[in-house]
């Protein structure tokens, strides 16, 4: 493997992505990143002048509605979906900033 | 000597489009609605749900940036921006990063000195709006309504071209007209529909480089920017003078303290890690879809202001007021077609109409009345069914009520006495009733007759013709 990757990324990485890991996961976290960038270096090989860059796998763009309500108040059904209901909100732990 | 310092402002706006639904699902955008009863799979970001692009916010944002004299990116696309956080079920707000719908536009403020200053607009995205978290009283817990999740905003990102508070508020000034002649946000800032994020630092007169900029969020109204802003460049300058490093940090405003404190410091900075969304196909916008935007574009507050003093012949200061206001500038023209009066109309906005805005605490933006009371009652008057004070009260009617001041004055008898023959009766009364007064007149007290007039008004209950009133009271006076 051509790419390491250092005890400092694979902390930081777990902190963005909210991961607490082991020891072991860690390790096999970093080997894991490591090959992906290996991957991503051997498709760097490829000469690519010339060639837009591509914003989506599918040809397809302009998938559009008109700004028209189709939605009406399913708050009983939205509300499951929460782990805790009060007053008609979620509940989550107490966040401030 | 002392150090001279310069300030260098760049602003982030946020403004809220005035579209039906949200951005990417077919929810309203309606305020005030009991918490989630605006919300759906989408918007509340359940795994396989599947966002849908609202057309209409496409056609908002290249609104602002032809308006703003962007370039309009005609092939675009949306970015994830992560981040966790309650107010945002997804753990990403879909944004713009790679290609910005608008880039590298500007628009022009004039100062009060009457120079005109370009501000450079960097780029103006696309982007949706969060949910809102209530933290609860009782418990130690949050509580997240996503009514607003998922409602459009633009961000109009400048570049760092301002120098003082003056210079921002008017380039926010400028936006606020341009976003409300659109017809794309209304802007109020109060009620949060448009917000901005102040990027400041300040550097020694002369120097090259930029200072380290702070980023201070929460800012909603033009009296807290400017008073942020005071305090930011203090507080920046007071460290640097005590030999200190400016910390690259964002900070939240607390207007009732008029004090701003550190969010988020350096050390966990936010990494957004973007990517492409691939849940949202690419935006074209092709030449005859851009070229129908452009022509609909209305016209500006310049332009009225110029079309107003040469078609109208207008004053200036009076143009400058009705065009301010988009409603009020709507409503200048209206009533004007139909009653061919501008100089009585812009008389009537300038004179009653700001009066019971202020009197009211009314924003010209809630005024529900038409165009068509308004004329009517201008005819009225210039017909002489009404004289001038009785219009008044009958404006107040209609400015609450919209009411029809033809029956209105009929039904209240409000019609103006210009028969001569009852006038002359009261008049003689009134003569007959104040000898003191017609005494004074006679003996050269000419302002005596204004008291004589007030009485025979009094005595008509306001209806009298006054011109006739006072011709006649003169008439019979110098008898």
């Amino acid at each position: 493997m051509a790419n390491v990757i250092s005890d400092e990324t694979i902390e930081y990485v777990g902190i963005l992505a909210k991961l607490e890991l082991s020891e072991e996961e860690k390790e096999a976290a970093q080997n894991d990143m490591a090959r992906m960038l290996d991957h991503i270096d051997k498709l760097s090989e490829l000469d690519t002048t010339g060639i837009e860059p591509m914003s989506h796998v599918f040809p397809v763009s302009n998938v559009m509605r008109e700004d028209v309500v189709t939605n009406g108040d399913d708050s009983e059904n939205i509300l499951k979906n929460a782990p805790e209901e009060k007053d008609s909100a979620f509940v989550v732990p107490k966040t401030v900033d | 000597m002392a150090k001279q310092y310069e300030t260098v402002i760049g602003l982030e706006v946020h403004v809220e489009l005035a579209t039906k639904t949200k951005i990417f699902c077919g929810c309203s955008t309606a305020f005030g609605g009991a918490p989630n009863t605006h919300t759906c799979p989408v918007c509340t970001g359940m795994p396989g749900s599947l966002p849908v692009l609202n057309k209409q916010v496409v056609e908002y944002a290249a609104a602002v940036g032809l308006a703003t004299n962007c370039t309009i990116t005609q092939n675009c696309k949306f970015d994830r921006k992560n981040y966790f956080y309650p107010d945002n079920a997804q753990n990403y707000q879909i944004s713009q990063l790679y290609l910005p719908i608008c880039r590298d536009g500007h628009v022009d403020i004039t100062l009060e000195d009457g120079t005109v200053k370009p501000i450079r607009i960097h780029e103006i995205h696309m982007e949706e709006d969060a949910g809102k978290l209530v933290h609860d009283d009782w418990e130690d817990v949050s509580l997240v309504d996503y009514n607003r999740s998922g409602v459009p905003l633009i961000e109009i990102v400048s570049e760092p071209d301002m120098r003082s508070a003056e210079e921002v508020i008017a380039y926010l000034d400028k936006l606020r007209l341009i976003v409300q002649y659109l017809g794309v946000s209304d802007c109020k800032l109060q009620e949060g529909s448009m917000r901005a994020d102040v990027n400041l630092s300040v550097r020694e007169v002369g120097a090259t480089e930029f200072g380290t900029r702070t980023e201070t969020k929460n800012l909603n109204s033009f009296s807290a920017i400017s008073r942020c802003i005071e305090n930011e460049i203090a507080r920046q300058i007071d460290l640097l003078e005590a030999g200190e490093q400016v910390v690259q940090e964002t900070r939240r405003w607390d207007d009732n303290k008029e004090y701003s404190y550190a969010m988020r410091s350096k050390e966990d900075a936010q990494d957004y890690r973007y990517f492409p969304d691939p849940d949202l196909v690419p935006i074209h916008i092709s030449d005859e879809w851009l070229e129908r935007i452009r022509s609909a574009q209305p016209e500006f507050k310049t332009e009225k202001m110029a079309r107003y003093k040469e078609e109208f012949g207008l004053p200036e200061y009076d143009i400058n007021i009705i065009t301010d206001s988009k409603k009020l500038a709507d409503l200048f023209e209206a009533t004007t077609a139909i009653c061919n009066q501008p100089k009585k109309v812009s008389n009537w906005i300038m004179g009653e109409v700001m009066r019971l805005l202020k009197e009211k605490e009314m924003d010209a933006a809630d005024i529900s009345f038409s165009p068509e009371n308004l004329a009517k009652l201008i005819q009225l008057v210039e017909d002489g069914a009404i004289n001038n004070s009785v219009a008044k009260e009958v404006f107040a009617k209609v400015f609450d009520e919209d009411i029809d001041p033809d029956k209105y004055i009929e039904e209240n008898g409000l019609k103006q006495v210009n028969d001569e023959g009852a006038l002359k009766a009261t008049v003689e009364k009134v003569i007959a009733d104040n000898p003191q007064s017609v005494a004074d007149y006679k003996g050269g007290k000419k302002q005596a007759i204004g008291f004589l007039v007030g009485q025979t008004m009094k005595a008509m209950q306001g209806k009298a013709n006054p011109g006739m009133v006072n011709k006649l009271l003169q008439e019979l006076l110098s008898e």
